[in-house]
C-alpha cells in the first residue's frame, strides 16, 4: 500500500544519513520510537522527537537501552510500527531483546550506527565492528535480516525496506549504518507518498478463538494480532507451541526454532540485495559494504586505470548473507578482496562461501577513519597476480 | 463422610437441584493449563483470585486488559490468565508495558510480576515508570526471594534470612518498596498480604480504576524455599503469621514500612494521589499546547 | 438450612489447607483420600453451615474450590464474567 502522505517529506533535500533514516521510518509508517542517546545515532531520534508529534506519533526516551529495546516491542503489540536506534555499546545492551523479538516473532527495526569499539571505543568515529554481532549477538539460534546503506539516500530507502521486511517475516530487522554514512550530508530525493510502497502488518482476520499467534502460514510466518482486539492471546519468550503456551521439550524446541531460522534462510534469495558491476570478466572482485564501498569504488577505478580487470560487489543485504552471489563469483574469479572497517568479520563469510574456489584477501582497518584507496588497491594488485 | 475421588457436596439437603455455578475466577483462566506449576501453599494463585474479582467489580472490558509479566514464579501469572498477556524478559515487563500503553492508550495495562523481577533487575524501570506517573497497574507479589531459580536472596529479603545465596544469612539491608515508589512519584501505593484477600481484591479494583501509576505489594508465602529454609512452617502457617502480624495502617509513613524476618507487617493503602498529571494525559495536553492544535495519539497505525 | 454450597475440583488441589482453615463456619476438613497427585483434598464436613461466601474460593491458590450462594446462583448471570 502507498505511504501515508502526512508523514512523507516529498522533495529534494540535503540531509545527513541519520536524518534520512528517520524520514524513512516515518514514510514507512513508524509512529513509535523508544531510544536512548548514544553517539552517533542520536540525531535519528532527535529528528523523530521533533517530527513524530506532528503526525500523532510518540518518541519516548527510555532510561536505558534495555528498556528502549523492549518498549518498542510493547508498542508493536499495541498496534504500532516501531523502532529504536543505537550504536555499539547500546547494541550490546539490546541483545537480549533482539533475541526476544526473534523468539516472539515481533516485527520491529533496530538501527545500529556503528562506531569504533570495543567498549566505549571511539564514540564519534566510524567503524564496521558490529557486523557479526548483528547476526550472532543474542544467545541461541535465530536469524536477523540486516541491511547496510552507503549513502543518506540509501538510509532513507533501506529503512523503508527494513520496516517492510519486518512485517513480511515477523522478525527483527537491523539497519547497520556507520558513523560516516550517518553523519554524511548528501542529496536525498523523497518521492511522493503514493510512489513509496509500504507493507501493512499481516493481521489475522480469524475470529477470536481460532487465532493462534504462532501458527505459521504457508510462508512459515504466522499472522499478527494486537492486544485489545479481543483475541486474548499469549506471547512468551520461553519455547512455546502454536498457541504461545510454554512447551519446554526438545521436540517443541526443534519445531519452533528451526522454523524461526528457516523462514529467513529459505527466503535468503529474495532478501539478497547486492550491487554488482564489472564482474563478468573480472580477475578480482572487491566485496565491500557501507562507507568502505565508497572508498573501494576509488580503488577499483585506480586498478582499472592500470589495466586490471576488477569488478565490484557491494553488499546491501548483510544478513542473510548473499551466498548465491558470492558462490557464483568465487567460481569464476581469481580473488575476492574484502576491505572492512574492522579486523576481519564479513571476510570470514566470504571465505566460507567461496569454499576455496577463489582466494580471499581481507583488508582490515581497526576503525576511527576510512581506508586509503591505496591500501585496497594494493590488495587488488596482489590478488590479480 | 464419603471419600470419593471427586468430592461434591452430596449431603446438601435441598429439595430443588443445585443451580448451575461457575468458579468466578474460571473465565479468567486458561483452564487447559491448570493445574499450574506453583507449589502447595504458594500465595500467587490466591492473588489471581483477587485479581479476577477486581476485574469483574471494576466493570472494565476484559478484552481491553493486557497483562505483562517478567520472569519468575509470579511472572508465570501472564501465562495462566485468559487475557491478552505477555511473558517478557527478566526485569523488563514495565518498559514493555510502557510501549504497549503508549501505542494504545485505551488498554488497561497491568504488570504482574515478582519482587526480584520488578525491584532488583527491574528496579530502574520501576522508578522511571513511577516518575512518569504512567497509567499502568503494577502488582508485585513479594515472597522475599528469587523463588523460580531455587531460592536465592533478593533485594527484598529481610536481614538474617537463610537463602541459597546467603547460607550464612542475609546481612544486606532490605528494600522498602512502598517508600521507594513514593519517592519516585507513584500515585497509588498499597500493601496487603495473601491472607487479606477481601482487602486485596478491593484495592486491586481501585488500582484498576486509578488514573496514574499504581503499585500494590502483596506479601506472599514461598513455603518451598523461603519459609522452609528459615524454619517458618508451610504456606498455611505463613498465612496465619500474616493474620497475626498484619497491622493495617492506612496512610502510614512509607518510611516505616520496612519488613523484617518475623516482625509485624504494616499493610494498607499508603498513597493515593490525584494531583499529579498522568503521563499520557500530560503528553496529550502538552503537545496540544505546543503544536497549537489538538494532539491525539495516532501511534497505533496498523 | 444451608445458604450456599461448595464445589471442589479435587484434581487441582494441592492440599495447602487454606480453605479448611479460613472457612468462617468450618464447613470443610481435609479428606483422608488422595487425589491423583497424592494430595488430600478437602471435603464438606458440615454442609448446613455453608453460606456460599466463597472465601474458600478467594483463598484457594489452585482454583480448586469455590462457594456459591444459592439465591444468587438461582438468579443466574450474576457470577458470570468476561
Amino acid at each position: 500500500m502507498p505511504a501515508d502522505p502526512k508523514a512523507v517529506l516529498t522533495g529534494v533535500h540535503f540531509l545527513n544519513g541519520d536524518v534520512a533514516c528517520c524520514e524513512g521510518a516515518l514514510a514507512a509508517g513508524a509512529r513509535f520510537a523508544a531510544g536512548y542517546p548514544i553517539t552517533p545515532s542520536t540525531e535519528i531520534v532527535e529528528r523523530f522527537a521533533s517530527r513524530a508529534p506532528e503526525v500523532g506519533g510518540v518518541f519516548i526516551q527510555m532510561e536505558d537501552e534495555l528498556a528502549a529495546s523492549i518498549a518498542l516491542q510493547g508498542a508493536v503489540w499495541g498496534g504500532a510500527k516501531s523502532f529504536t536506534v543505537t550504536s555499539g555499546p547500546g547494541f550490546s545492551l539490546m541483545m537480549e531483546h533482539v533475541g526476544y523479538a526473534a523468539m516472539t516473532e515481533t516485527p520491529c527495526v533496530f538501527v545500529d550506527v556503528q562506531r569504533g569499539g570495543p567498549s566505549t571505543g571511539l564514540p564519534t568515529l566510524p567503524a564496521q565492528g558490529d557486523m557479526m554481532q548483528a547476526r550472532w549477538g543474542s544467545h541461541g539460534d535465530y536469524e536477523v535480516i540486516a541491511l547496510c546503506p552507503n549513502s543518506p539516500q540509501e538510509c532513507f530507502d533501506l529503512t523503508i525496506k527494513c520496516f517492510n521486511w519486518a512485517e513480511d517475516y515477523r522478525n527483527p530487522v537491523v539497519l547497520l549504518m556507520d558513523e560516516c554514512v550517518g553523519h554524511m550530508t548528501e542529496k536525498v530525493v523523497i518521492p511522493p507518498a503514493e510512489q513509496i510502497e509500504v507493507t501493512p502488518r499481516h493481521l489475522t482476520n480469524k475470529r477470536p478463538g481460532d487465532y493462534l499467534p504462532f501458527k505459521p502460514c504457508d510462508n512459515m510466518v504466522p499472522e499478527m494480532a494486537h492486544a485489545g482486539d479481543g483475541y486474548r492471546f499469549h506471547i512468551t519468550g520461553v519455547t512455546h507451541d502454536e498457541r504461545g503456551y510454554l512447551a519446554v521439550t526438545s521436540q517443541a524446541q526443534d519445531k519452533l526454532v528451526r522454523r524461526l531460522c528457516d523462514k529467513i534462510r529459505n527466503a535468503a534469495g529474495q532478501l539478497a540485495l547486492v550491487e554488482e558491476e564489472g564482474t563478468e570478466d573480472a580477475d578480482v572482485v572487491v566485496v565491500s559494504y557501507g562507507i568502505t564501498s565508497r572508498v573501494a569504488e576509488r580503488a577499483i577505478r585506480m586498478a582499472r586505470e592500470r589495466g586490471l580487470k576488477v569488478g565490484k560487489l557491494r553488499l546491501i543485504t548483510i544478513w542473510p548473507f548473499p551466498e548465491h552471489h558470492l558462490r557464483a563469483l568465487a567460481r569464476r574469479v581469481k580473488t575476492l578482496v574484502v576491505p572492512e572497517l574492522n579486523l576481519g568479520q564479513m571476510v570470514y563469510e566470504v571465505e566460507r562461501v567461496a569454499g576455496g574456489l577463489s582466494r580471499t584477501i581481507g583488508v582490515t582497518h581497526a576503525g576511527g577513519g576510512v581506508h586509503r584507496p591505496e591500501d585496497i588497491l594494493a590488495a587488488i594488485v596482489e590478488g590479480a597476480q | 463422610m464419603s471419600d470419593n475421588l471427586i468430592l461434591e457436596n452430596a449431603a446438601l439437603q435441598v429439595e430443588e437441584a443445585l443451580p448451575e455455578s461457575i468458579n468466578p475466577v474460571e473465565p479468567f483462566l486458561r483452564s487447559d493449563r491448570i493445574p499450574h506449576i506453583w507449589c502447595p501453599g504458594c500465595g500467587i494463585g490466591t492473588t489471581v483470585n483477587c485479581f479476577a474479582r477486581a476485574v469483574m467489580d471494576s466493570k472494565l472490558d476484559p478484552n481491553k486488559i493486557a497483562v505483562v509479566s517478567g520472569i519468575g514464579c509470579s511472572g508465570r501469572v501472564a501465562g495462566y490468565l485468559n487475557l491478552d498477556s505477555f511473558h517478557t524478559t527478566h526485569g523488563r515487563a514495565i518498559p514493555f508495558a510502557t510501549g504497549l500503553k503508549l501505542a494504545n492508550p485505551e488498554l488497561t495495562v497491568v504488570v504482574y510480576s515478582g519482587d526480584g523481577d520488578l525491584a532488583s533487575i527491574g528496579g530502574n524501570h520501576l522508578i522511571h515508570a513511577a516518575r512518569r506517573n504512567l497509567d499502568i497497574k503494577v502488582i508485585c507479589v513479594n515472597n522475599l526471594i528469587y523463588a523460580m531459580t531455587g531460592g536465592q536472596s533478593a533485594a527484598t529479603t529481610p536481614e538474617s534470612c537463610t537463602t541459597a545465596t546467603s547460607p550464612y544469612g542475609t546481612f544486606e539491608p532490605t528494600l522498602n518498596l512502598p517508600h521507594l515508589l513514593e519517592a519516585a512519584g507513584a500515585t497509588f501505593i498499597a500493601r496487603w498480604t495473601t491472607y487479606h484477600v477481601m482487602q486485596l481484591a478491593k484495592t486491586m479494583k481501585e488500582a484498576l480504576l486509578h488514573k496514574g501509576f499504581s503499585f500494590i505489594e502483596i506479601i506472599s508465602p514461598c513455603p518451598t524455599l523461603f519459609q522452609r529454609r528459615n524454619q517458618m512452617g508451610d504456606g498455611l502457617e505463613t498465612m496465619k503469621f500474616y493474620k497475626e502480624h498484619g497491622k493495617t495502617k492506612h496512610g502510614a509513613d512509607t518510611a516505616s514500612l520496612d519488613l523484617t524476618k518475623s516482625g509485624d507487617i504494616i499493610i494498607g493503602k499508603f498513597v493515593e494521589k490525584k494531583d499529579r498529571p498522568e503521563y499520557i494525559d500530560h503528553m496529550r495536553e502538552y503537545y496540544t499546547q505546543k503544536l497549537g492544535r489538538p494532539f491525539e495519539f495516532q501511534v497505533k497505525t496498523c | 438450612m444451608a445458604k450456599g454450597f461448595v464445589t471442589i475440583t479435587a484434581e487441582r488441589c494441592k492440599g495447602c489447607g487454606f480453605c479448611v482453615e479460613f472457612c468462617p463456619t468450618h464447613v470443610l476438613a481435609l479428606s483422608s483420600a488422595f487425589n491423583f497427585k497424592g494430595y488430600h483434598p478437602p471435603y464438606v464436613q458440615d454442609a448446613e453451615k455453608c453460606s456460599g461466601c466463597d472465601l474458600c474460593g478467594m483463598y484457594c491458590p489452585d482454583f480448586a474450590i469455590y462457594g456459591t450462594r444459592i439465591k444468587a446462583a438461582q438468579k443466574k448471570g450474576d457470577n458470570h464474567a468476561g
